[in-house]
């Protein structure tokens, strides 16, 4: 019913060194996922994603090996130090496959995804109002998504 | 992410574990249940499904109400469906990057051809 993980994949008519710059280079993340990113690209090295919308978010690089894989740990919460449970791994691979390349990405870890202290100090103190609003302005985003 | 991806992202994450998932399967199923009659059907301690119904309580899968000397728990389908409206969000987030992805990487590919 509710996977703790979800895979999806694309093929792509270039060589995986080309995806491979796509996916890892700061200037094309700010393309295909934040509006603005900051790597370091190596095993345990800082990102920094940011969206004008939203605000700024850490991630952690954990794998990298060109051009096969990239991984990154994604925190799921602004204003968050890297930690358990608030971050879910985004894992890239890419294959070669012809003249171009298989790209797969998993997420995973929304299983371990939880609620920081003072999120369940917040959750005990919310009123039923307070979730009644709040799912109306989710209902509406995600109605406005399917229209789309 | 936003703060309504963060409460639903919550939601995924109390369902992602197979014993809540076979708890709201049982409860949807009786239509509602006490925790006496889930023990009957889940093989661990009532204490434990008394957690895990505490951990769907707070993020508003269950809500819980007084059926003479005991809790009566019922499934709010509302907090399920936005559970899965959620997760369809993520899937077609990703295959959204990925098409970008491909986009850019053919564009960059001809480029260099």
């Amino acid at each position: 019913m509710v996977p703790d993980r979800i895979s999806r994949e694309v093929v792509i008519d270039a060589p995986p060194d080309v995806v491979w710059s796509i996916v890892t280079e700061p200037r094309h993340v700010a393309r295909w996922f934040s509006d603005e990113a900051e790597i370091d690209l190596r095993p345990g090295g800082a990102m920094l994603l940011t969206w004008h919308r939203h605000g700024t978010f850490q991630a952690r690089v954990e794998t990298v090996d060109p051009p096969h894989t990239f991984a990154f740990r994604w925190l799921r919460r602004e204003h968050n130090e890297p930690g358990e449970g608030t971050s879910t791994l985004v894992e890239m691979t890419l294959t070669r496959e012809g003249s171009g390349t298989r790209l797969r990405v998993i997420e995973s870890g929304f299983q371990q995804l939880s609620w920081t202290e003072e999120e369940q100090a917040r959750y005990a103190d919310e009123n039923s109002e307070g979730w009644v609003v709040e799912l109306d302005e989710l209902r509406a985003y995600a109605d406005g998504l399917e229209r789309t | 992410m936003t703060a309504e991806g963060e409460h639903a992202d919550q939601l995924w994450a109390a369902l992602a574990d197979p014993t809540r998932q076979r708890l709201v399967d049982l409860i949807l199923a009786a239509d509602g249940a006490t925790a006496t009659a889930l023990a009957r059907d889940v093989p661990i301690t009532r204490q434990g499904i008394a957690k895990h119904l505490a951990i769907l309580e707070r993020v508003g899968l269950v809500e819980a109400s007084r059926a003479g000397r005991e809790v009566r728990f019922t499934v709010r389908r509302d907090r399920l469906d936005l559970a899965s409206r959620y997760m369809a969000r993520v899937l077609d987030q990703w295959d959204q990057r990925l098409a970008t992805i491909k986009h850019l990487a053919e564009t960059e590919h001809d480029a260099q051809r």
